[in-house]
């Protein structure tokens, strides 16, 4: 019953969002709600490594910049403009892919403090290649072709584009969640030297996830390239991406399907409002590090898992409320099975954390 | 050629002596509370802006002026420590700790562009620009003085370590916290003066640091923190010594390199960090990052 | 009698520390067998030996006719050896019935291990789900592992211990910690278990935990085998009485001093 109301939830959202710029036909408004779709993809890219791994990577920031300078390069060298750009995604996925084997390979060898430390550096030499090639334009980057289209629905092919990547992505990741390679990744994240005694091959396992999450992240930097018309070191290696994406992960809830998506729902178009309001872009970066640590201190598991906690604990104690009611409690029989005191109120936490999760 | 190579070497070896200083402070930090404080990059900026500040505004000597944004950073750094460190709990702690040092480092950056603006500044001095003649050599005043503050600060922190009370309670701390614990030892108070002492050398580092970058501005922080987390991590966390290697060498690799190529000189730092950590995951000196679960 | 397990004159030092020194233990086929001595004695050190989660410096363990010395737990633990700590490893954030199948990754058909397959297939779930009766905790089997209680925690561990139908179980104190009335039920489901075939063991400071249930006991101290026989010699041998408390007879007999 449960499952049906939610299937049929989710088939709402997605009539919604699908008629959204049909209906609304406002410039700024689609233009916030591309980019928040865009970041919403490569949040929950995000999450499917480091959220389901534990392994927090300061660096997808790599990916992101790799796929747009991947289509910049390849639109500038084949001379594409048009709809023919967006074919371009699928090579901006492969190179990301073929990057993130080698990265992963080396990053993932070490202890996760470390490998923080690994992924913010590598995020520096990418910055700095970027920078000092030719190809990729130096400081001044690389401009996109001018889309060919009409003014008015100017933002539709981007906006559908990026809803599909968002969705694909978000399937990709409630797919992977209930999968055997979603369980030994998680398993890996609680104890990784245990789950690896056990027999669960922890290189391939986070490899794997790594590389995924690096495809949707180099694919959501190519269409971002595209949509905002040039790629500069600094705006694709940003490390304010690093730490939005991050943000929002953890704000919805770090680990679940639905946390990251939530957390880039509410996140990005405050963000994008504030730099209109304020054209000044550091006001947002102090809030997002203050939202942050406000996170991390107060909320660590995020809005979704806490939010459905508290809710499940209402209702367990309504029901525990109206059982007391209705009869007197009946006395545990001295032959049950062993139990520890203080079960019954961990079972009512217990179905809300399940809840959540 | 051999000049340029000379000057390189003793460059490097001077500057290595100031980003060691640095460095040591953020190892320390590890090596007692077990976090890496990114942040570090960012507070040697703020300290260098305050260096600014003093010597701007106040006509205050670059040294003297030390007297006042030391113990500032110290207090910085504590109120850090116990505000956003201390309350994180539970089994991610280590990386809750990372991620709200990013985040304070973040937000400081942001007051930074707001107060003074994305413009470049320097540090101006008599001695900044004078420089000794020594076998043939020039070498800048500032880096003299720099690097014989460096030498007196790494040897005030050893004495702080092997010769006091405190210092015994720190070393403790760092090799067993909960034995630490069992036999008295405020390992609350220990951390919070430890995260102190490991930004108040930011002070040093950073007037150091806008003495002789050319021109800063609060965006200088992601590349230090870049070199510094390097550093520490190819000495091997939480090893001093380790630390003190590691500057020297890669400033003085950096200055080899830039001999042929400024642009890529920069890079050096961290295809060295990534060569070493392919090789050895502990670097070259360093204990396991991650204590026993 | 066949051994099972054997460790042959095992030693191992950690910096200046020898945790163990020229140490052999056998363990017989089909049996319960303690491992007993003071803190510090080299207990859990010979577990992670044979269990591949240290290396040797010297001597060999053999699991029936092979030798398994130095191998990677995964192999320890497909070869037959299951092992439990002394601090419960369980994983937290899984629920209990998803830290049963996380131990069955080695185990399942071919199409089963496909990656992107449901996480445990119904055989699994179903002898999961089983083990979890046996242990008693399968009314627990949707809850979180970081919601259990301790002992729970350690049943949870004992289990998916289980999934893999090891030929011999390493428990390391296992009655730690816990409540009496757990302690037997505990004791009880080892001797199910051994009664069907299952050789065990284990490590424990709680005697009468070991003399009740162990047929053989082997006591170390400071790295080395003081004694080894049955429950009853043991207990009144001086020189377990010796390393245990550091009083011989003698002494006794002085009173106070």
């Amino acid at each position: 019953m449960r499952t049906g109301a939610r299937a049929g939830g989710i088939l709402a959202v997605l009539a919604v969002l699908a008629v959204f710029p049909l209906v609304l036909q406002n410039a700024t408004v689609t233009t916030i709600a591309v980019d928040t779709l865009i970041f919403a993809a490569a949040a929950v890219a995000w999450n499917i490594f480091s959220g389901y791994s534990g392994y927090i990577s300061l660096g997808h920031a790599v990916f992101f910049g790799t796929g747009a300078y991947t289509v910049g390069i390849a639109a500038r060298a084949w001379q594409l403009t048009g709809d023919a750009v967006f074919g371009l995604l699928p090579l901006a996925a492969a190179v990301a892919a073929g990057l993130a084997v080698p990265l992963g390979l080396i990053a993932l060898r070490v202890r996760r403090h470390t490998f923080v430390v690994i992924t913010i550096a590598f995020f520096f030499i990418a910055q700095l290649t970027a920078t000092n090639l030719s190809v990729t334009g130096g400081s001044s980057g690389i401009l996109a072709p001018s889309p060919n289209w009409d003014a008015a629905t100017f933002n539709n092919p981007f906006y559908y584009t990026a809803l599909a990547l968002l969705v694909v992505t978000t399937a990709m990741s409630w797919l992977i969640r209930g999968s055997r390679f979603g369980l030994q990744l998680r398993a890996i994240r609680d104890d990784e030297d245990r789950a690896a005694g056990l027999g669960v091959r922890a290189m391939p396992v986070k490899l794997a996830a790594f590389v995924i999450s690096a495809i949707v992240t180099g694919m959501a930097g190519g269409l971002w390239f595209y949509f905002i018309g040039q790629a500069i070191p600094q705006f694709a290696f940003d490390p304010l991406f690093d730490l939005s994406v991050v943000v929002m992960a953890f704000f919805g809830g770090l680990g679940t399907i639905a946390g990251p998506l939530l957390g880039a729902l509410l996140i990005e178009p405050a963000q994008q409002w504030l730099t209109l309001q304020y054209t000044n872009e550091y006001l947002s970066e102090i809030l997002l590090g203050a939202l942050f640590l406000a996170v991390i201190l107060g909320l660590p598991r995020g809005v979704i898992p806490t939010g459905a906690e508290k809710i499940a604990m209402l209702r367990a104690r309504l029901r525990s409320a109206r059982a007391a009611a209705a009869a007197g409690s009946p006395e545990r029989q001295p032959g049950d099975q062993p139990q520890e005191a203080g079960t019954s109120s961990r079972d009512a936490g217990t179905s809300a954390r399940e809840a959540g999760r | 050629m051999a000049r340029q190579i000379y000057e390189a070497i003793t460059d490097g070896i001077l500057g290595g002596g100031v980003y060691a200083l640095m460095a040591v402070g953020l190892t320390l930090i590890f090596g007692v509370l077990d976090i890496i404080n990114i942040a570090q990059g960012i507070l040697v900026v703020l300290g260098a802006y305050l260096s600014y500040v003093l010597s701007v505004h106040l006509h205050i000597d670059l040294f003297v002026g030390l007297l006042v944004t030391v113990p500032v950073m110290f207090v910085i750094g504590v109120a850090i420590q116990w505000l956003f460190i201390r309350p994180l709990r539970g089994r991610d702690r280590t990386s809750m700790s990372l991620l709200a040092c990013y985040a304070v480092a973040l937000i400081i950056e942001g007051i930074l562009y707001r107060v003074f603006g994305p413009n470049y500044v320097v540090l101006n001095a008599s001695y900044i620009t004078s420089s000794v003649h020594l076998f043939g050599f020039y070498l800048p005043d500032i880096y003299l003085y720099g690097f014989a503050l460096a030498v007196a600060c790494v040897a005030a922190l050893y004495l702080l370590l092997y010769r006091t009370r405190f210092g015994r309670s720190v070393r403790a701390t760092m090799q067993n916290q909960t034995a630490a614990r069992l036999i008295g030892i405020d390992v609350n108070r220990v951390a919070a003066v430890t995260f102190g002492i490991g930004v108040a050398v930011t002070a040093v580092g950073g007037m150091m640091f806008g003495a002789t970058s050319g021109g800063f501005n609060p965006n200088s922080g992601y590349d230090l923190i870049s070199r510094l987390l390097a550093i520490i991590i190819l000495g091997g966390l939480g090893s001093i010594g380790g630390a003190l290697a590691a500057a020297v060498f890669m400033t003085t690799a950096e200055a080899l390199v830039d001999i042929w190529s400024p642009d890529w000189a920069v890079v050096v730092f961290y295809v060295a960090l990534v060569l070493v950590l392919t090789l050895r995951p502990s670097g070259l000196f360093g204990r396991s990052p991650v204590r026993a679960q | 009698m066949t051994v099972m397990l054997r460790a042959e004159g095992v030693s191992k030092a950690f910096g200046g520390v020898q945790a163990l020194r020229d140490c052999t233990v056998e363990v017989e086929q089909g049996s319960i067998a303690g491992l007993i001595g003071p803190n510090g004695s080299g207990k859990t050190t010979l577990f992670n030996i044979v269990t591949g989660y240290e290396r040797v410096d010297g001597g060999d363990i053999y699991l029936g006719d092979s030798k398994i010395t130095n191998l990677l737990p995964q192999r320890v633990f497909a070869a037959g050896i299951g092992r439990t700590f002394q601090l419960t490893r369980i994983f937290p954030r899984l629920t209990v019935m998803e830290n049963m199948l996380v131990a069955a990754q080695h185990t399942g058909s071919k199409r089963t291990r496909n990656p992107l397959a449901r996480a445990g297939g119904r055989a699994d779930r179903r002898r999961a789900a089983e083990l979890l009766e046996f242990t008693g905790i399968a009314g627990h089997s949707d809850a979180l592992a970081d919601t259990l209680s301790y002992g729970q925690r350690k049943l949870l561990e004992l289990s998916y211990v289980l999934v893999a139908d090891p030929a011999i179980v390493l428990l390391d104190e296992p009655a730690g910690g816990v409540n009496p009335s757990l302690i037997q039920h505990i004791a009880d489901r080892i001797r199910e278990l051994n009664t069907a075939g299952k050789t065990f063991l284990i490590v424990e400071h709680n005697m009468d935990f070991v003399m009740g249930l162990c047929g053989q006991v082997t006591v170390l101290d400071y790295g080395t085998v003081v004694a080894a026989g049955p429950p009853q010699i043991i207990r009144s041998d001086p020189r377990v009485l010796d390393a245990y408390l550091g009083i011989t007879e003698e002494d006794d007999d002085a009173g106070p001093g």
